[in-house]
């Protein structure tokens, strides 16, 4: 992908930390409307939820032999988004990619709050929720461990570990930011940037550590983020039901996951962007490189599509074969032709530069992809579980109820409340590394150059 | 005899005195760069360096050693895959069961463990490290001059020296291009 154009004289350093300071200012009438409606959903989902725990999992839609549902498929959707996070401050860092830098802090701060999301899901999902110690090995009476060849196991240390990694990655990066606006800001504001900048002031001695630091968690991020979604994916590719028991799951799991966490990086981008007035920082160009990023995964997705069809067909096992006839032509076909559409033919609109440099055509086609990859994990979940071909209820349906659509709105309630409160009280664009891509200032009589 | 004040050492330690020196403010990155050279030049290496963003051109006229925090990952990460070996391995035989016809103790599984175990304990050990040498080991921390701008779209230079010894450093801030020259 091309580095950025010369970015116009005006963007200066104190253009950089005027523009980013001046995005935690006191918050306007369309914040408060936005993050009044995240809380709302929230609390729908909270309601919701406690009806669950008072009256146990017979509120959620499960019946026999669907016991993997809209949770699992929430849990999935979520560690998905959080995985282009990784991908634009990890992997393209490593690239010297530079056009990441003004998008990367949004992703960043949307890796962590997605993998937040995805977290609840499990413990709602096992039904007793006071038990869920009983996932953590520790040392107990009846001197029981947990099963370390489980693939559920290997999630929760994967999933464990890439909470971790992505929080102390979002907060690294953020100290030199803090600081820069700890140097402008006022009032109660900069007594709460001046502690959490940690002593941050720039120097040498700093930096030398710092910038190491940074590469070495780069590099262990990178293999991290292509891990998880693997073995997110051996969640179901371990299991012998047809439509899970694939090898190409691990890749293709992690192609889906980086394809949706770019569209929600355009969805949040877009509004916040206009929000908190960036266009001279998140330029077309930006957008350009993160559509073409999504039409790259979007096509390895939809190669997914006809690989998994044709081992379907070209394996010859029965089971298979009558579990993708299920579901492309049962009675969820529904649900998988919105998946294939919105993933796989959609996208392809993105070939058009004119498609590419819309910002409004690009949010359109990112919340299909989002409604897209949602589908695709109901898609691979439920519907290969209600198609098991050699269960006596090949007839069993599965309908989501209140409950499941109640906890799910307000999961995206959490998430869109976390990320709102951080935009508006964190730098939500990285000053230092906007800066480094810009021309330095030098004296005049030297030539300039980057 | 009087004892010591216990409250006088509390503030040495939170407060500590400034260091004597001089501060450069210099509006252009070449200038600083050009003034680390010549302060090298004339002996001095104790200085510290401020900017807003890493530059190579500094980091090349500094020439500094490599950052020690490469050694904390590779520990973090060597005792977190040891861990990660320790823990299904000790685990399994602790209460052997037999899953799915696999050995007790099975590598293959085991090694997605080992792997997050790595990724985590080096990810955590590199922050301990750069905290440790970039927060607590620095010298002199919060007795040398600092500005505000130095976050934003300044650089700066702070020479630390005897009283004696200042108006030589500051004749030589000013005339490599410093904008802004002032003593502690």
């Amino acid at each position: 992908m091309a580095e950025a154009p010369a970015p116009p004289s005006r963007v200066t350093y104190d253009f950089v930390t005027r523009a980013v300071a001046r995005t935690l200012g006191n918050p306007g009438k369309g914040y408060y409307a936005l993050l009044g409606g995240a809380v709302g959903l929230l609390a729908i989902g909270i309601v919701c939820l406690l009806l669950l725990l008072r009256y146990g999992l017979g509120l959620a839609g499960y019946s026999h032999p669907v016991y993997w549902a809209v949770y699992i498929t929430c849990f999935v959707f979520w560690v998905g988004i959080a995985h282009s996070g990784t991908l634009i401050s990890a992997i393209l860092f490593l690239f010297r990619s530079g056009w990441r830098t003004a998008v990367y802090r949004t992703a960043e701060a949307m890796t962590v709050f997605a993998v937040m999301t995805a977290g609840l899901f499990p413990l709602i999902h096992i039904g007793r929720q006071w038990y869920l110690y009983w996932l953590i090995p520790y040392p107990n009476e009846r001197g029981l461990w947990p099963n370390f060849k489980s693939p559920l196991i290997w999630d929760e240390f994967a999933i464990g570990t890439y909470f971790t990694v992505s929080s102390v990655f979002l907060i690294m990066g953020l100290i030199p930011d803090i600081a820069a606006v700890r140097d402008v800001a006022t009032g109660w504001r900069k007594k709460l940037y001046a502690i959490t900048a940690v002593g941050w002031r720039g120097t040498n001695e700093q930096w030398r550590h710092y910038t190491r630091g940074y590469l070495y968690l780069a590099a262990l991020a990178t293999p991290l983020v292509l891990s998880v979604h693997s073995v997110v994916s051996w969640d179901f590719a371990m299991a012998i039901v047809p439509g899970w028991h694939a090898t190409i799951f691990a890749p293709y799991f992690v192609a889906g996951a980086i394809y949706s966490g770019v569209a929600m990086v355009i969805t949040l981008l877009v509004p916040i962007r206009k929000l908190f007035r960036l266009e001279e920082l998140i330029t077309g160009h930006h957008f350009e490189n993160l559509a073409k990023l999504c039409l790259l995964t979007g096509m390895i997705v939809a190669y997914a599509y006809c690989v998994e069809y044709f081992t379907a067909w070209f394996g010859g096992n029965p089971n298979e074969r009558a579990a993708f006839w299920y579901r492309a032509f049962g009675p969820f076909w529904w649900a998988s032709w919105t998946m294939i559409i919105c993933n796989a033919f959609l996208p392809q609109l993105l070939w058009f530069k004119t498609i590419r440099t819309n910002i409004l055509a690009l949010f359109v086609i990112s919340i299909f992809v989002n409604i897209g990859m949602w589908f695709e994990r109901f898609v691979i979940i439920v519907v290969s579980l209600a198609g098991e071909p050699f269960t006596t209820w090949t007839n069993a349906t599965y309908n989501a109820t209140w409950a499941d659509w109640g906890i799910m709105a307000g999961s995206f309630g959490w998430f869109f409340m976390w990320f709102l409160l951080f935009v508006k009280n964190f730098p939500a664009v990285s000053i230092s590394e906007v800066k480094e891509v810009l021309p330095p200032p030098r004296r005049a009589s030297r030539a300039v150059h980057a | 005899m009087r004892l010591p004040d216990p409250l006088a050492t509390l503030r040495a330690i939170f407060h500590p005195p400034p260091t004597p020196g001089v501060l450069g403010v210099f509006g252009q990155l070449d200038a600083a760069v050009d003034t680390v050279r010549r302060l090298r030049a004339g002996g001095h290496h104790d200085f510290t360096v401020y900017s807003p963003i890493p530059r190579h051109e500094l980091e090349d006229v500094l020439d500094q050693p490599v950052s020690p925090v490469r050694m904390f990952t590779l520990i973090g990460g060597a005792a977190g895959c040891a861990i990660g070996a320790w823990l299904t391995l000790y685990m399994s035989y602790d209460w052997p069961i037999v899953v799915g016809g696999k050995p007790i103790g099975s590598i293959p599984p085991y090694v997605v463990i080992m792997f997050e175990m790595t990724v985590l304990f080096g990810a955590l050990s590199t922050i301990l490290g750069i905290a440790f040498n970039a927060v607590f080991a620095a010298r002199r921390l919060g007795t040398v001059l600092y500005d505000p701008r130095f976050t934003n779209d300044k650089f700066g230079i702070f020479v630390p020296c005897a009283p004696d010894r200042a108006g030589q450093v500051e004749t030589l801030l000013r005339q490599a291009g410093a904008e802004e020259v002032r003593r502690a």
